[in-house]
């Protein structure tokens, strides 16, 4: 602790100047000057309350602003490196007072250097777990984009699903598509499956219920987008797809469901160029 | 295992715990069915049927792990995969693979299907000791 209070300005801008030059200007030099000026008074006097305990209460103020710090990183897109960097540093910047050659003080210098891995192991830590967060955040976001519900033309609608199909967001596109045909008054629903890389027994299944759900509701519901690998796939597993109208794109289904609503698709003659 | 491995890459190991782990292992498998150059509609197969095979260690095992790599034998390259698992095993192997029969409220078709979908198929098991099957597809 007597080593932070000897020379605390120039261990200050030391570090400051270190950290700064490892982050290559993508942060402002006055941002990590504040930073690391509180930091370093929160440690000084953690240091003064609590010894090395870095996970005691002593250090709670050093935690939280570290929490703080490897939080900003981790959303601003630095690596685990350049957050650890801001707490190791400090020993680089410490080393030059360590001149005398006094064991005490080397003691004290080794000692201090394992309560700073210690919290810059921390940092790791709060960055991972930020990071594990917005990776679970955007699955959830993307589960929620990747479902639109959309209206091809009056009483026929459409899902386009893209990507893999688990229960929980067959979930949500069963409720989005039979609150999309109570909405709109539509008595046609395409399933348009093009999107979807492979077909297992589960999603065949999850597929099978959503359909049943919506004959339930009276609306007639076609499976599209239907590629070669797939149906030979589909055919190997021995799943049966029973009477649900399958077709092999959209645009087959398209015309399969105006038919079934009494829509007429006339080419005009003169129209051709 | 029955097929060695391929000398040049190692195969991967993939936990499955979760219902994302299904997604990672096809990822894994898929990777490995395209650096193997199978036809679209095999690799379709093969990751179907791992699909398969992964969600059945993880509903049905409780969990295991899968392990995915390339195979060679006398000049034939393939991919194959093996799932594991120590879960309570299958007392009827006859039964487990016809066709629509299940004991959790599946349709029935993922076991005897992805027997379909391979060009091997090897299945392990003993009662309360676990589940390994292994599963091979050949490029042409």
């Amino acid at each position: 602790m007597e080593l932070l209070s000897t020379d605390r300005e120039k261990i200050t801008s030391e570090w400051i100047d270190g950290v700064t030059s490892s982050l290559q200007g993508r942060i402002s030099k006055a941002e990590v000057d504040r930073e690391l000026r509180e930091l370093y008074e929160a440690l000084v006097q953690g240091l003064r309350a609590g010894g090395e305990e870095t996970r005691g209460d002593g250090f709670s103020e050093v935690r939280a602003l570290l929490t703080e710090l490897s939080r900003n990183r981790a959303r601003q897109g630095f690596t685990p490196s350049e957050t650890a960097i801001s707490v190791l540093a400090l020993k680089q910047a410490l080393e030059p007072v360590l001149r005398n050659d006094s064991a005490e003080e080397t003691t004290a210098y080794l000692r201090l250097g394992r309560a700073l891995d210690d919290l810059a192991l921390y940092t790791v830590e709060v960055y991972t777990r930020t990071r594990e967060e917005i990776i679970s955040s955007q699955a959830a976001q993307l589960m929620e984009l990747s479902t639109p519900v959309v209206k091809l033309w009056e009483g026929v609608i459409a899902v386009p699903l893209v990507g893999t199909l688990d229960s929980a967001r067959t979930q949500v596109v069963m409720e989005k598509l039979l609150q999309a045909l109570v909405d709109t008054g539509s008595e046609q629903a395409i399933i348009d499956i093009t999107g979807v890389p492979a077909v297992d027994t589960q999603v065949a299944q999850h597929l099978l219920k959503t359909v049943v759900a919506a004959r339930l509701m009276g609306a007639e519901c076609t499976v599209s987008g239907i590629r070669p690998q797939i149906a030979q796939t589909i055919v190997a597993l021995g799943i049966e797809f029973g009477d649900i109208v399958t077709k092999a794109t959209l645009a087959d289904a398209l015309q399969h469901a105006l038919r079934k609503s009494g829509v007429d698709l006339v080419t005009h003659q003169d129209a051709r160029r | 295992m029955t097929v060695p491995w391929a000398s040049e890459a190692p195969p991967q190991t993939q936990p499955i715990i979760g219902n994302d782990d299904v997604v990672r292992s096809r990822q894994h498998v898929r990777a490995f069915a395209q650096q193997c150059k199978l036809s679209l509609v095999d690799q379709t197969k093969f990751i179907t049927a791992a699909s398969e095979l992964a969600r059945n260690t993880l509903v049905y095992g409780g969990g295991g792990a899968m392990r995915a790599g390339l195979v060679e034998r006398q000049g034939r390259r393939g991919v194959a995969a093996v799932f594991e698992d120590s879960g309570p095993g299958i007392p009827d192997i006859e039964l487990a693979l016809t066709d629509g029969w299940t004991s959790g409220g599946g349709l029935g078709l993922g076991l005897s299907g992805a027997r379909r979908l391979v060009d091997e198929f090897f299945l392990d098991t003993e009662v309360d000791r676990g589940t390994t099957v292994t599963i091979v597809k050949w490029a042409r």
